[in-house]
Formats: C-alpha cells, structure tokens, sequence
C-alpha cells in the first residue's frame, strides 16, 4: 500500500474514532455546549447594560470573543488533551506503538479539533444571533473566517506544545495546559481591548496568536473591513503558524522520547 | 507496503538488555530518590517460528522486557534487534511487524468492539471492511458471539475483551506477538480457547509469539522455550523438559520455578491481586 494512503487512513480513524468517542459521551456534550451558548449569551448581556448608543457596538463585541475564544480554546484544549486522554482510556500504548508518524497522529487530532470547534462554535453563533437580535450588515464574514482559518494554524502549534505536558508530568501535566490556556484568556484582549491591560502585561499579549485574531475578526465583522486589508495580518497568522506547528511537533517528539526512556508514556510506568 | 524480513536472522535478538527507573517520592520536606534496575544483561535470542514463554514473579521485569521489545520503551543499555532491524534505528519498521497484546486491555471502553477494531485496522492500514470480517471470524474461533461486537466494551467481561484484544492484535498479521499475560483472568474454558488459537496462529500464520504467564500448564503447553526472569535477570532459559529435568526434582514446572526463583508463583499472583 502507497505509503500516503496509509498514512490518510490512520488520520482517518482517528478522527472517525473521537466523533464516536463524542456519540458515547453525548451527555457530557450537550452540558458543555449548553454551559458555552449560556456563558456567551451571559457576557453578550452585559453590553445591554451599557447606553442605547454603545448596545450593539459592544454586545457585537463580546459575542466575537466569546465565539472566537469559544473555538480556539477548544482547539487548544481537544489537543493539548490528546495524551491526558489516552492515558485515562488506558490507549497510549497501543495508539503510541501503531507504525504510524506521530505527524498523522497528530494531524488527527488536529483535524478533529477543527470540526469539532467549528461545529460547536457554529451552533452558538446561531443561538446568539436568534437571542440578541444584532444586526451586522457591514460584517465582511469572508474576511472573519479568513482570519480565523489563518488562526488555527498557529493554534495548533500551542496546543501540540501544551500536549507535551502531560508526558512530562503524568500527575500534573493535564492542570499546566489549563494554566497556558488561561494566560491565552488573560493577555489577548477577549473581552476588553488589549490597550487596558497594565504595562507589564500587555507585552505578552503581542506573543498571543489570538490578540490578532481577534482584532482582526473585529476589524471584519463590526467595522466592515474590506477582505483585501485582512490579507497582511492573515498572511502573518499562517505564517506564524508555519513556524509554531513545526516547532510544537519538535517539541512533542522529544517530549515523547524523554517518556520513553523515564517509562511515564503509561501512567504507572 | 511490508517490511522485507531476510532469511535466517531471529525473531528477537536482545545483547546486554538493562533497564533503570527512578522514582521520585516527595515527602513534606524533601525528595528521596528510588532506583529501580527493572531488566539488568539480558541476552536473547529467539528463533523464527518458536513460542518463547517469559515467566517471573510480579516486578520481575516481564512486562519492561517486552515494552521494551515493542519499542515503548528506550533501553538504557544494550540493543534489541526484531528479525534483525535494531528497534531504536528502524522504529517504525520494527512496529509494521509487531503487536502487542497487554495484560489490561488497552480500549475505549465507552466504545463497541466494532468502533475499535475499525479504530486499530485504520491505524495499521488495514481496510475496515476488511478487518471487521477478519474480527468476526477470529472471535467466532474464540467463542464469542458476533453480537458481541456491537456491544461497548465497558459492558463486557474482562475475558471477553482479552479476546477482542487478541483478535485486534492478529488483524494486523504481525510476525511477531508480544503476548504479555493474554490469559490472565480468563475462565478454564476461554483460557483453553486462548491457547489453542495461539497454537493456530504460529501454524498458520509464520508468527513467532513471546508469551508471559503466571500459568505453569499454559507454559508447559505453549512454550517451545521458556525464559524465567527473577529480579530483572534470566535465570535460567531451556525447554519445559529440559527445566522439569535440572531444577523440578520430578515435580513439574512449578517446583522448578520455586527453586529457581526461591518463591512461590501461585502465593506471589496472590499477593499482587
């Protein structure tokens, strides 16, 4: 068999094998999803505190970055967790000793965590839009999913380097990836504009891939931004991506032969 | 495409095999570290086509041996050679030719045997359709109902699921098996059921098998050769005749295992459980 071909179905089956996990797990999905549509309409209410005038602009707002960090979070998380998760179904080993490229592997996981986020992200945009009755006429929502598909390569390359955690620490690598996540939250301008954090803060939202998603999905959807200025700060998402995909498979790969040779790929050794 | 195997060369071939664990205990104040020396010169060489049975107390180092062999593990000394591919050099080579079953079966249990057999065939190339009629016929061979595979694997007992797994293992066709205590916790009949398809399999597919076990008959009837391992260390490698002859004073593999290894085999699984 073409080697290509083989490597395509292992991606395959592992994406086909979470959507199965998703069937089993239908319970869990349906309170996460209805906590995140909750969570999202709860921070889009707070701009129908505000004046009239500054309504729409701010509900428009917060509803782009709770979606936007909705997405990405998930992105971050369904692959930062990928280890955590085998290592608690018992699979690592047999998933780790497949005579596939961890590359595939990977790129499963990866691939699953885009479905999977786009779905889930979709099914809240809809809820919002029904709830809070916003009108967006002049959004470019070409230019908006441009900058996010930009935006999903460089968060990837996080999430392959927040995947290595677990294989470092079997105990606390799984809490660390929400530590990473929760700076993400912190210093890239979800809720608020990057320009009210304090000073030494704000330098770290410049190394965050989402403060440019985000300010840019904004730049698309509130202010209508032709899709031909959203091309530069596109092209340097991807290419952002470019750099931290390949660098976070580095990383995973070392990572990987380090619990090799300490023997904490399984839990107990 | 299939890893081109050359004539001659063995199975397995270990030379100087250690491996060390160490173990951090943290305490309230300060940390202690534990070295554990889990495999320590093991020299090995299986020929093609024998069932080699690896027997040993609990912590012996049955299992790092074989995850060893199946490249999950890093040796810190010596060099494994599969049919003569270095298991560090040619890793994924090596992984083509070899699957593993362990002592817990390793499934989603949320998920049917069907959802994961379909999982590993994709994972090994195997077409789905393919490998689900494959499964259905393995399992058939070892007593279990087709039924069964549309049932999640949490709600199946644990012998049922050593046999899904034993099943997933020979979808792959691997020349060779790490069999690492495939019976254990299986009643008389499936454990029976067991050893018989892993005589067929060395019969019918040209696999070579490494076997664990804590079961003395199991050995005395699967094995070609058996290996004890006591502390990480062979203590002896011959024929089942050969031990009841030298070490078993006339009274079977167990008293040969006693005295070799100065325990008891039966108090020792006792123990562990």
């Amino acid at each position: 068999m073409i080697a290509v071909e083989r490597e395509a179905r292992a991606l395959g089956s592992i994406v086909r094998r979470n959507f199965h996990l998703i069937r089993r797990y239908a319970g869990w999905e349906v309170v996460f999803l209805f906590y995140n549509v909750i969570n999202t309409l709860t921070i889009g209410l707070i701009g129908l505190s505000l004046p009239p005038s500054q309504r729409a602009h701010t509900v428009v707002f917060l509803a782009i970055g709770a979606l936007l960090w909705n997405f990405l979070s998930i992105l971050f998380q369904e692959i930062s967790n990928a280890v955590s998760w085998e290592r608690w179904e018992g699979t690592i080993e047999y998933s780790f000793m497949a005579p596939i490229h961890r590359l595939t592997y990977l790129m499963g996981v990866c691939l699953y965590a885009v479905l999977y986020g786009l779905v889930r992200t979709v099914i809240i945009l809809a809820v919002v839009m029904m709830f809070f009755h916003v009108s967006i006429q002049r959004a470019d929502w070409i230019g908006a999913l441009l900058v996010l598909t930009a935006s999903a390569l460089p968060f990837i390359g996080l999430g392959l380097m927040g995947a290595v955690l677990p294989l470092l620490s079997t105990e606390r690598g799984a809490q660390a990836t929400q530590i990473i996540q929760g700076v993400l939250l912190l210093v890239s301008g979800v809720y608020y504009p990057v320009s009210v954090l304090p000073g030494w803060l704000r330098w770290m939202s410049y190394g965050s891939p989402a403060t440019y998603t985000l300010q840019a999905s904004r730049q698309a959807i509130l202010g209508g931004r032709p899709l031909a200025s959203l091309l530069g700060i596109s092209l340097e998402l991807f290419l952002s991506g470019f750099i931290l995909v390949p660098v976070g498979l580095i990383i995973f790969q070392t990572a990987e032969r380090w619990a090799m040779h300490r023997g904490t790929l399984k839990r107990n050794g | 495409m299939s890893v081109k195997i050359s004539e001659g060369v063995a199975a397995i071939e270990c030379r100087g095999v250690g491996k060390t664990f160490k173990v951090i205990q943290r305490n309230k104040w300060h940390r202690t570290a534990t070295i554990t020396h889990a495999v320590k010169g093991i020299d090995l060489v299986l020929p093609r086509h024998q069932i080699l049975g690896v027997l040993g107390p609990n912590g012996s180092g049955k299992s790092t041996l074989i995850r060893m062999m199946a490249t999950l593990l890093i040796p810190d000394e010596g060099t494994i050679r599969v049919f003569g591919l270095d298991v560090l050099e040619h890793r994924m080579k090596v992984r083509r030719l070899i699957n593993r079953v362990s002592v817990e079966a390793s499934f989603f249990k949320k998920l049917t045997a069907r959802e994961n057999l379909a999982y590993a065939a994709g994972l090994y190339g195997v077409p789905n359709h393919q490998a689900q009629k494959d499964a259905t016929r393995i399992l058939e061979r070892l007593g279990l109902a087709r039924e069964k595979l549309v049932v999640p694997l949490e709600n199946l007992s644990r012998g049922q699921q050593q046999k899904i797994a034993i099943a997933r293992a020979l979808l792959t066709s691997p020349t060779l098996m790490l069999l690492d205590e495939p019976t254990t916790g299986l009643d008389p009949t499936s454990r029976r059921e067991v050893q018989d398809f892993v005589l067929q399999v060395r019969q019918e597919h040209d696999a070579t098998i490494l076997i664990t076990t804590h079961d003395m008959p199991e050995a005395e009837r699967l094995c070609d050769q058996i290996a004890i391992i006591d502390e990480g260390q062979f203590v002896a490698y011959a024929s089942p005749d050969e031990l009841v002859a030298k070490w078993g004073e006339g009274q079977g593999l167990e008293h040969a295992f006693f005295r070799l290894t100065g325990r008891d085999l039966e108090n020792d699984v006792e123990e562990s459980s």
